[in-house]
């Protein structure tokens, strides 16, 4: 979900764009009102770190998710500075899911000498093209959801994330079904594309290093509605289990289509099918379907912060919300450790990156954190979603560790 | 080959379903070619039409309580009704600003029109899903969706048991209904022998006191509520429908007309099964076939060179008859 995604409203664009406007004006200028509210400087030296995800459009929900989840952890954070005699301050900015907006964004962000680092973004799209101009600047980002393993591929200094990387799914997902599903013999089908045939792949590799027998490898096209012909294949096969590769609308069809066969065997697939069209398609049929997600459910593993983050803004987090959260918590412990290391001053954004980059076993809310030499989470987990019956979400059954 | 035959009752099953579906849209596309030497490209889209028209009839009795206060059969041959109405009044109106215009014109230019009204088709459509549910994919409950099996394997052992959807005896029903109506209309009746006389010869059949545009506006307006009719039958059968899944079924459709002879409304209807068994058959055994060098992605490879292969022996297609008589 957050490797694609082209934003499309224009709603608060407008507004976002004055404000912006106004936080680029005072580059170099470190005292300089912020969107923030120019009164919040009076506890000393400002420190701003920015927070970039779309705040309108299709994916708001998520990207207002990471910005309330960076907040949440910079309040936190918010005394332990004051006795250093730094003030925190986080600086929204809406990217509209749109590479373009990003890249505009990420040119004022790092002219504004008081940033110290980014959190953001959600998509992979807009992560990878803003990632060069952060790295322009030496600015730290960790994006708390872009999965794309071209992100990090690209051995960007300032790039990180806490997320897993999109071609962990496919291993993942064999290690669940070998593993803890016990199936012996797997029939993938995948939808012909980059994504759907890349994770079918890896899947497909893993699975038979784990043991399980391939039974059969087979595409379909996308936008096709009749899948009979290889759910005959299938269903002859007599697989455990049939991995999909591909979006949610094939993947549907599929289990709905497989249910008319009497097929029984589930279906898994990945991130992809977390989406809520699954159960808007299948109907009862989704029930017992599996998908990977590379967010885990807070609500279940750490009832405690869930609450707090209700408390505070009298919403339920998101999936990104705690990654958020964490992201922020990693990015002010590496400017905490480089503040001290300067002497209690704060140091150039260079030795901030590198600080980023040097965290190792950070115990963070949902995910512990430590970066390799690329800006990859070495704890970066799979989390394996079960639907129950015709609703979305599923629920969290299972997690996976690289 | 065990596995071939172990599966072909299945096979056979949802490849004539599916075939069904090809025959009648082709049937869309061989009448109007028969008529007008047009290559109606928008069909497939007019077909997509009727789905989601039916789709939103069905959707919108379900929210009133409608729909439970009619017998099940009444209220699909209901919704059929109004999806074939509805398109048919779509196809007589895209035929008056689209095609007549431009009917002394070069072939190849209705030919553009034809594509231009498809795309004009898929973006209205698309905006008016998106308007109403925020999504272009719209899903609906199947009103026959019951399950039952076939239980092939007591004819002999080697084949295996088949599963059925009621939905799909009814696809199979409908659409042979529809087609015998229409073989008779066009054999039998005044109307037929019109629409005949007009197909061999337009201005000889006016000089025989045919009124040529009316004959034309009835052509469009079968053509396109056999497609409509079909786009419900699809919408019911798979539950999820989009604006664009009328361009690849056309695309098959308009195969299924060529390989029978375009023009020709028996062969439009032969092909179109042939085209839908074929490419079930292969989706389900490509891969066996081949030792799984080719998997199922090729089954459309395989339809086609099918189509190629006739083409170049019979150009004129399995049913069509080279054209003399227009000299």
């Amino acid at each position: 979900m957050n490797s694609k995604g082209i934003g499309k409203g224009k709603g608060l664009a407008a507004i976002v764009m004055v404000m912006a406007l106004a936080a680029g004006c005072g580059s170099g200028n470190s005292d300089s009102p912020s969107n923030q509210g120019g009164g919040a400087n009076s506890g000393g030296q400002v420190i701003k770190i920015a927070s970039q995800s779309p705040l309108s459009g299709g994916s708001s929900i998520q990207g207002e998710a990471i910005k309330l989840g960076a907040q949440l952890s910079l309040d936190d954070h918010k005394d332990e500075f004051s006795k250093l005699g730094f003030t925190l301050e986080l600086v929204p900015y809406d990217d509209q899911s749109d590479a373009k907006k990003g890249v505009a964004n990420a040119e004022q962000i790092g002219a504004d000498q008081a940033v110290v680092g980014v959190i953001g973004h959600l998509n992979s799209g807009v992560s990878i093209p803003s990632s060069v101009v952060y790295e322009k600047y030496n600015l730290p980002m960790i994006s708390p959801a872009s999965t794309a393993t071209e992100f990090t591929d690209r051995k960007l200094k300032a790039a990180n994330r806490v997320v897993a990387r999109d071609d962990f799914q496919g291993p993942a997902g064999a290690q669940y079904a070998v593993e803890t599903l016990k199936a012996k013999n797997i029939f993938v089908i995948q939808d012909k594309t980059a994504y759907g045939q890349g994770l079918a792949e890896a899947f497909r590799d893993a699975a038979k290093e784990a043991g399980a027998t391939i039974v059969g490898y087979e595409g379909i096209t996308v936008g096709e509605k009749d899948f009979n012909g290889v759910l005959t294949t299938v269903q002859s096969k007599k697989p455990d289990l049939i991995f999909f590769g591909g979006m949610y609308a094939e993947g549907a069809l599929l289990v709905k289509q497989a249910k008319d066969k009497g097929i029984t065997a589930p279906l898994m697939g990945g991130d992809a099918l977390d989406s809520s069209g699954m159960a808007d398609i299948a109907g009862q049929d989704v029930a017992g379907t599996l998908y990977s997600s590379v967010a885990g459910d807070i609500t279940k593993s750490n009832k405690e912060w869930a609450d707090s983050y209700q408390a505070k803004f009298s919403k339920g987090p998101e999936g990104y919300s705690v990654y958020a959260y964490d992201s922020m918590s990693v990015m002010l412990a590496a400017v905490k450790k480089s503040i001290e290391d300067n002497g209690g001053k704060l140091p150039a954004r260079e030795k901030i990156r590198d600080a980023v980059r040097a965290t190792k076993d950070f115990e963070g809310v949902a995910t512990k954190v430590s970066f390799d030499d690329k800006g990859d989470n070495l704890y970066a987990k799979v989390f394996i979603y079960k639907f129950e019956g015709a609703s979305y979400p599923g629920s969290m059954i299972s997690e996976v560790s690289q | 080959m065990n596995d071939i035959l172990h599966t072909l009752p299945q096979v056979l099953i949802d490849g004539l379903a599916l075939g069904a579906i090809y025959a009648v849209v082709a049937l869309g596309y061989t009448m109007v070619y028969g008529i007008l030497e047009l290559i109606n490209f928008a069909h497939g889209e007019i077909f997509m039409t009727g789905a989601f028209v039916g789709t939103a009839v069905l959707l919108a009795a379900q929210g009133t309580g409608l729909a439970s206060s009619l017998p099940p059969w009444l209220f699909y041959l209901l919704i059929l009704l109004i999806a074939m109405m509805f398109t048919g009044a779509l196809g007589v109106g895209i035929e008056r600003v689209a095609y007549r215009p431009l009917r002394k014109a070069p072939k190849l230019i209705s030919l553009i029109a034809a594509f231009g009204v498809s795309f004009v088709l898929q973006d209205v459509v698309r905006f008016i899903a998106e308007l109403r549910t925020s999504n272009y994919i719209v899903s609906s409950s199947s009103l026959y969706g019951e399950r039952m099996s076939l239980p092939a394997s007591s004819i002999s052992s080697l084949f295996g048991d088949a599963t059925v959807k009621t939905n799909t005896l009814i696809i199979l029903g409908a659409a042979l209904l529809l087609m015998a109506a229409l073989d008779r209309f066009v054999n039998r009746s005044k109307w037929g022998v019109a629409m005949r006389a007009v197909a061999q010869d337009r201005e000889t059949a006016s000089l025989m006191s045919i009124n040529v545009n009316k004959i034309i506006v009835l052509t469009f307006f079968i053509g396109s509520a056999l497609g409509g009719a079909t786009g419900v039958l699809f919408a019911q059968q798979y539950g999820t429908i989009d604006p664009y899944i009328g361009f690849i079924l056309g695309m098959k459709a308009f195969t299924a007309a060529v390989l029978g002879g375009i023009g020709n409304i028996r062969g439009a209807m032969f092909g179109g099964f042939v085209i839908g068994i074929l490419e079930m058959f292969a989706s389900s055994n490509l891969g066996t076939l081949t030792g799984g060098s080719f998997g199922a992605e090729y089954k459309d490879v395989f339809a086609f060179s099918i189509l190629i292969i006739v083409l170049i022996f019979k150009p004129e297609g399995l049913f069509g008859r080279a054209v003399k008589e227009k000299v």
